[in-house]
């Protein structure tokens, strides 16, 4: 009775899986396959080999590559803690401050970056960096990314809140906390998977941006995919296959780190909150 | 009993003329209570009357529109909850789920300021009160309600508050549980005399915990006493109708006097029976507990009426006498083998007991 109902017997299920399965991720598979190719032909096997990515790090390239990852690692790390904090001071103001004029406008306004097409921003940026007189490098490219990271610090950090009853807070407060006491003791590690989990989704999305750094990093500052993408110009080869690799492997770890975090915490929730019942 | 043990003691907190309004909707209207040191003070009425709203305003965690709260003669009303020298305990516990059983009870000591040393002492102290010796060390998630709600009473009782707050604290118990822990709470009080205002809208809870009671109603008090008092002498329907069971019946009040009431009954019987303060002239109603009526011949009694229909109930029998103008009124009979018990269709007299009538405010 239930099978009726059931997903998986709609007719083209399988077709559809399969194909929607292939479009995403076989050009990565191919991707991550080739690194490891001993050729120096970007489509034929010529053997598994770690040639490339020793290729990477010690090679013709390496030197501009190591440049470009410290600063897409200091970039990243920066705007994600910055970001993170912004995202946290604005959930905390978005679900704790009752509800005040402009509440939804708000939320709009923290939320646009999502909306608004990346070129645009970039655009936007480079031109407004440019009028008040700010020469573009790294500080530039930071403070582009910390805007657009905000976004997606704030959902996790906001989604996590939402399921916090404001209960407790009242508790700690009842129990002679102040309410920087009960922000630092109670709210603040209640939050803290959502927070964890925010951070690492801003790192991430710093890490891999390249449209809005293309526009505003300015001359002689690389992070790594602008690195990448000046690599390809110059013809694909087999060491891009390599170092998107790594990119790859370093965005799967964070991403997957993101998800445990956020598991946990909601695994937490649900026993603070049964246990009540 | 209470209310001479108690009619001396000093007011612990003085709620006088409070008024809470939400924009348009008044959730307090007036409200003045005396709640005296060391009682055990319920305030009891039906979900929605304002009795969270109104011990909430206490705590501190609501302003009040007007009106003042006095604590031991000083006035908190403005006070935020965390220099208020009272503690709640919330219908839903609100331990810290990140915090283990010790870390829970300690947090209002260490924020009095207590040193870690004498403040672990006296988490141990309340812990072993409440019987939870053994569960320093667990986390809220790993302990069952009835355990959870201990620790949120152990949390509320170790800073040593002038008065404790309890929120429907039993609500989410099972019953056989809420039973055990009724006793339990009525000792830690005596044992503590920490003043208790007790938040419930179970009736049984009220009469069998508290020194004195408020029925709360639509955000007006309605009537303070011993739960005796409420019982045997409610002061309007509302209060009649909330505690316990009751046959209001229609009356024509002919002539008040001296706290007493001659009343007309349906059916042309008289009746005198005390009257409630306030209680005017005219139509009005009195309340007869259900087990405070007996039977009589057929026009013996100051009624009549024809038995409609009987509810066996364990220890009981409920008799529902239908009177000649339509009107049902409910007997309770023990069902012992000495009582007498009218089969359905039976015409009766019924009879109230001395006292047992009491004309009541409309």
């Amino acid at each position: 009775m239930a099978r009726n109902n059931d997903m998986r017997w709609f007719p083209g299920f399988s077709v559809t899986t399969l194909l929607c399965l292939f479009l995403l991720y076989a050009p990565l598979i191919i991707v991550a396959v080739y690194s490891f190719n001993d050729s120096k032909s970007i489509t034929n096997w010529g053997g598994f080999s770690l040639r490339w990515y020793a290729d990477v790090f010690w090679g013709v390239e390496a030197p501009r590559f190591r440049a470009a990852a410290i600063n897409s690692f200091i970039i990243a790390i920066s705007a994600a803690i910055t970001s993170t904090i912004i995202a946290t001071m604005a959930a905390t103001a978005m679900l704790r401050a009752g509800r005040f004029r402009g509440k939804t406008f708000s939320f709009a306004l923290i939320n646009l970056p999502l909306m608004v097409p990346e070129i645009v921003t970039a655009v936007a940026s480079l031109i407004f960096f440019s009028a008040i007189g700010f020469t573009t490098g790294i500080l530039t490219i930071l403070i582009a990314h910390i805007v657009f990271c905000i976004p997606f610090a704030y959902l996790p950090i906001a989604a996590r809140m939402q399921g916090i009853d404001d209960l407790y807070e009242q508790a700690a407060m009842d129990l002679y906390a102040t309410r920087l006491q009960t922000f630092r003791l109670i709210l603040l590690p209640l939050m803290a998977p959502g927070i964890i989990s925010g951070f690492l989704l801003a790192f991430i999305i710093s890490l891999d941006d390249f449209i809005i750094t293309n526009f505003v990093k300015g001359a002689g500052i690389e992070t790594l995919p602008t690195a990448i993408f000046g690599s390809v110009k110059q013809g694909i080869k087999p060491n891009i296959m390599a170092i998107s690799t790594l990119l790859l492997a370093v965005s799967v770890v964070f991403v997957t780190l993101s998800w445990l975090v956020g598991r946990i915490g909601q695994k937490q929730q649900q026993t603070a909150t049964n246990g009540g019942e | 009993m209470g209310n001479t043990r108690e009619s001396m003691k000093e007011v612990a907190v003085d709620i006088v003329n409070l008024t809470k309004c939400y924009g348009d909707f008044t959730a307090l209207s007036d409200v003045s209570l005396d709640i005296r040191d060391n009682e055990f003070f319920t305030l009891l009425g039906p979900s929605g009357c304002g009795k969270t709203t109104l011990l909430r305003t206490v705590a501190g965690f609501e302003n009040v529109t007007e009106g003042a709260i006095l604590l031991y003669g000083e006035d908190i009303a403005n006070l935020p909850p965390n220099k208020r020298p009272v503690n709640t305990v919330f219908q839903q516990y609100a331990l810290f789920p990140h915090m283990d059983v010790m870390q829970n009870v300690l947090f209002g000591l260490l924020r009095l300021g207590q040193d870690a040393a004498s403040a672990r002492a006296r988490v141990g102290e309340v812990l072993e009160m409440v019987q939870l010796g053994g569960f320093a060390h667990r986390l809220p998630g790993q302990l069952s309600g009835g355990q959870q709600q201990r620790v949120a009473l152990a949390r509320a009782l170790a800073p040593n508050p002038k008065v404790l707050l309890l929120d429907e604290p039993l609500s989410a118990l099972d019953l056989k549980l809420r039973q055990a822990v009724r006793l339990e709470l009525q000792q830690l009080q005596r044992d503590t005399g920490i003043t208790f205002i007790f938040v419930t809208h179970d009736q049984e809870e009220a009469l069998t915990m508290s020194d004195r009671i408020a029925v709360i109603a639509e955000g007006r008090v309605q009537q303070v006493g011993t739960a005796r008092d409420i019982y045997e002498a409610p002061i309007n329907k509302f209060v009649a109708d909330f505690i316990g069971e009751t046959n209001l019946i229609m009356v024509q009040v002919l002539g008040l006097a001296d706290g007493n009431a001659t009343c007309l009954l349906p059916g042309g019987g008289k009746c005198t029976c005390p009257a409630a303060q306030g209680a005017i002239a005219g139509e009005g109603h009195i309340s007869v507990r259900p087990e405070r009526v007996g039977f009589a011949e057929p026009d013996a009694g100051v009624m009549s009426g024809q038995v409609a229909r009987l509810v066996y109930l364990g220890t009981d029998m409920h008799v529902d006498v239908t009177l000649v103008d339509g009107e049902t009124i409910t007997v309770r009979t023990q069902n012992s083998t000495g009582s007498y018990i009218p089969p359905v269709g039976e015409n009766v007299g019924l009879t109230f007991e001395q006292g047992a009538a009491r004309l009541l405010v409309d």
